[in-house]
């Protein structure tokens, strides 16, 4: 099956089954290797990615989904001005320890302050509550993107 | 000059951040097998016959007859196999390997593989097992007379949960072979562990074997024992195939197969005289799991901190770790502490309570003080801050008026506030440092004026890339980018220890900066230097004699505070966490920063521990818990009220002042939590994880009495 998208700004025809995973996709085929996988089934937020401008685990979407859609990885994301300030916010606040979460924090992030551009703590801390972190226990995660909102970030 | 305390962007954060940095699973596939180990399914039984069918082209099996050296796995024993020869000893425990090019095919294999076993009746509860693998004990006073002199004695036992890792990412390992060596590169904390082990297991000499650390994504002690294991089995089948080959974990295939924290039971039997406790006679069972891999050094830890942080005149602690047909557990961040310090800070706050007492105030006058003697007859050599600690910490908090409000009140939500204390004695346990680890650090000076940091110190996520810069670029006068420092790779750095134990930046940062001292003074312009330093025990240390176990244990301690606020809905058995938070020391923080993100996420996995991180283990001995969805690991969500304090006592032995730190903080706070959860309930609790359920139940039990 040729399945046209579009990644990262651009435009693709991908030829494979319509079952298979996009994650799976895009970390062998596209070497989007900033895309995680942190369980498959999910349960953890590692594999985020944005689907036509909504969130969504890439381990839970099928190719056949992703039909004239577009796609933003960690990789495309990475490339644009709202990244800057997210990266500096999370640098500041010591956001990134291992590190394994952190792809996936930025890509909710985004998401969240495309809907949301003042989100409150607890907004923040609802909006990436389907990313896991073990290591930061979360706190810093949280004042990192509430810095960047106040910063004027706009994905 | 800046203190050093002050934060600094931390070295991986750039290729972190950006999805650049390459993990395990990350690395090109291009001419790599994929690995998978075919497993028993049954927790104890003899291995009849293994039927592996014709195999495709470009595809291995291999076992344990493939094994060119010893078929064992060198952790600290050596009972543990590369692969099951005559029996399986637990359900999970790998039986051979499957390689080949395309994964679903070697799924294919796995799923034909024929496996003839002979049942044997399993041993799944440690306290009828007859195989205990290790058996301490430690006295010190006359816990006799004592008893025989009580006003009072309390006789309470208590429970703790596995506790899973939940790293995000697998375990994941990729083995190299080429002419005449072997290379291993995969997320992993202690690459000398490995290195060892594949030795052994290959039968060849050091220069044959090659371990390099990828970028890893969390360990927690995870990845401390594990990483030899599959690293020889990888090892194997990359041999075999003549091929690279990789395995990376599933999240369910790490969650029911690899390493967790012991469960454990621990029998209290306190004297108090005069409303004070004059002797504890304390009785611990770990439940070691199927062999032994750290089983013994956990345990270790585990009973000398089974007094907490109080002085307790006569002690007698005896503890065991008994073997059963289980997944075998192994290091955990605390590492044998967390058990005990929760039944500790229990029996305390229990005694208090029926004393009438306030549980707080009871522990403050039986904390013990600079200069006291330690469980094992060692001594605190360095101030004790608990008390200014809990003073600032109850300030800040509001917890005595909090606590006496808490005392009346009625309707469906009730509320508590808890506190704890713990400690974490720093480094390896008694004369590890000594007798077995031995570091040795480097600094490899060019001539452009860069100087390379060489040791085996891996960087988890702790900051240790960021923490041993500075404390070097400081030492040096050097900004930081003139510093170089990269993951460890066995043939380019010395064996500085593995990276656990809070020992790190204590013992490893310590050598580093005496390395710095040493280049700074001999420096010369344009030429290549370089300069190592080995671990010397400092003078004041009390030996300690591992037979008798008397002595220091460790050489100082971090402190730590803790105080949870909750909430319970009496309808539904939920828990609210209004507030958790913890004051620390851990000596002079080499960046503010890491140690916070240290503290929190620590508190937080405690948080977890302490409720909501079930671990079920069936009758069949299998583990049920093998997702995120059967296990639940906090969100962010979940505790967004959380606070810490920093209190700094120098310690002159560590670099710029700073003592261990990773570990301290879970190791206290089930203690605070479930004093929390006790003044809501109203109702002694004996156990964690506490669940909904058995809150509800809990709940069900004190209103009908
Ligand atoms: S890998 Fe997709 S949600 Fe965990
Ligand atoms: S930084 Fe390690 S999981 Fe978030």
């Amino acid at each position: 099956m040729s399945i046209p998208f579009t990644l990262n700004g651009t435009p693709i025809t991908w030829d494979g089954s319509a079952t298979d995973r996009l994650l799976d996709v895009l970390r062998a085929e596209f070497t989007c290797t900033g895309v995680k996988c942190g369980c498959n089934e999910g349960e953890c937020g590692a594999c985020s990615v944005i689907l036509d401008g909504q969130l969504v685990n890439s381990c839970m979407v099928a190719m056949g989904r992703v039909w004239d859609s577009e796609i933003t990885t960690i990789e495309g994301f990475r490339e644009t001005e709202a990244f800057q300030i997210l990266d500096r916010t999370f640098a500041e606040t010591g956001a990134v320890q291992c590190g394994f979460c952190t792809p996936g924090m930025i890509i909710a992030a985004a998401c969240l302050l495309q809907r949301n551009p003042s989100p409150t703590a607890a907004e923040i801390r609802e909006a990436l509550s389907g990313n896991l972190c073990r290591c930061t226990g979360y706190n810093a995660i949280i004042s990192a993107v509430d810095r960047a909102a106040k910063e004027g970030c706009r994905p | 000059m800046d203190s050093i305390s002050k934060s600094v962007v931390k070295l991986d954060h750039g290729p972190k951040v950006r999805g650049e940095a390459l993990y395990a699973p990350d690395h090109p596939m291009e001419g790599v097998l994929h690995g998978k180990l075919l497993r028993s399914d049954r927790a104890y039984a003899r291995l009849l016959s293994v039927q592996v069918p014709e195999l495709p082209e470009g595809y291995v099996f291999a076992d344990w007859r493939d094994v060119p050296g010893e078929n064992v796995v060198l952790l600290i024993l050596e009972d543990t196999p590369v692969f099951a020869t005559d029996t399986v000893e637990f359900l999970g425990d790998p039986i051979g390997i499957v390689a080949g090019p395309n994964e679903a095919v070697v799924d294919q294999i796995l799923s034909k593989i024929q496996v003839e076993y002979e049942d044997l009746p399993p041993v799944l509860d440690p306290e009828t097992s007859e195989t205990i693998f290790f058996d301490y004990s430690h006295q010190q006073g006359d816990v006799d007379q004592a008893f025989a002199q009580a006003d009072r004695i309390y006789e309470e036992t208590f429970r703790t949960g596995y506790q899973e890792h939940g790293y995000l990412e697998t375990n994941g390992l990729t083995a190299i072979p080429s002419d005449g060596k072997l290379t291993v590169h995969g997320s992993i904390q202690c690459p000398y562990y490995v290195h060892k082990a594949l030795k052994k297991a290959l039968g060849v000499e050091h220069e044959a074997v090659q371990v390099i650390q990828d970028v890893t994504g969390g360990g927690f002690g995870g990845k401390e024992d594990y990483p030899s294991i599959l690293a020889c089995q990888v090892a194997v089948a990359a041999l075999k195939a003549g091929r690279p080959v990789r395995t990376i974990y599933s999240r369910r295939e790490d969650m029911a197969y690899t390493s967790k924290r012991h469960p454990s039971r621990s029998r209290y039997k306190v004297a108090v005289k005069d409303g004070r406790v004059t002797a504890m006679d304390i009785d611990i069972l770990y439940n070691a799991g199927a062999y032994t891999t750290m089983s013994m050094v956990v345990l270790q830890r585990g009973v000398i901190c089974a007094n907490g942080v109080y002085h307790i005149p006569n002690l007698r602690v005896r503890g065991r770790s008994a073997k059963t047909n289980t997944v075998p557990n192994g290091a955990f961040r605390g590492f044998g502490a967390p058990q005990t310090f929760f039944s500790a800070e229990m029996i305390m706050a229990h005694i208090a309570t029926d004393l009438g007492i306030d549980p707080l105030t009871f522990k403050e006058a039986h904390v013990a003080r600079h200069g006291d003697p330690t469980s094992t007859g060692g001594k605190y050599h360095f101030p004790v801050p608990l008390l200014e600690m809990s003073e600032k910490l109850t300030r800040e908090v509001d917890y005595w008026n909090k606590r006496k409000e808490y005392d009346t009140q009625s309707g469906r939500y009730r509320r508590g506030i808890g506190f704890s204390f713990s400690f974490h004695g720093a480094g390896f346990t008694g004369s590890g440092e000594r007798d077995i680890i031995k570091a040795v650090a480097a600094l490899q000076k060019y001539p452009d004026g860069k100087v390379e940091i060489l040791t085996a110190g891996t960087e988890m996520g702790q900051g240790l890339l960021t923490t041993f810069a500075k404390i070097v670029a400081k030492e040096l006068h050097l900004p930081l980018n003139q510093i170089i420092i990269a993951l460890p790779d066995t043939d380019r750095v010395p064996d500085s220890g593995p990276t656990v134990a809070s020992r790190s930046v204590m013992v490893v940062g310590e050598l580093l900066r005496r390395a710095a001292a040493r280049l700074k003074a001999e420096w010369v312009d344009g030429e290549a230097q370089r300069f190592e330093e080995k671990f010397q025990e400092p003078d004041f240390v009390i030996p300690f004699n591992i037979e008798t176990f008397q002595g220091d244990a460790y050489p100082t301690y971090s402190w730590g505070a803790h105080c949870v606020e909750l909430e319970i809905d009496t309808f539904t058995g939920e828990h609210k966490v209004l507030g958790a938070w913890g004051c620390y020391d851990v000596g002079t923080p080499i960046d503010m920063t890491v140690i916070v993100g240290q503290m929190e996420g620590g508190l937080l996995q405690g948080i977890g521990y302490s409720h909501m991180e079930q671990m079920v283990c069936d009758r069949r001995g299998c583990i049920r818990s093998n997702s995120y969805s059967d296990y639940t690991m906090p969100t962010s969500a979940d505790v967004p009220n959380m606070g810490v304090m920093i209190h700094v006592e120098e310690y002159p032995e560590g670099p710029y002042g700073a003592k261990g730190a990773g570990e301290l903080p879970i190791v206290g706070i089930p203690g605070a939590y479930i004093s929390a959860l006790e003044q809501a309930l109203g109702a002694d609790v004996h156990h964690i994880p506490f669940s909904m359920e058995d809150t509800l139940s809990k709940w069900t039990e004190v209103q009908t009495l």
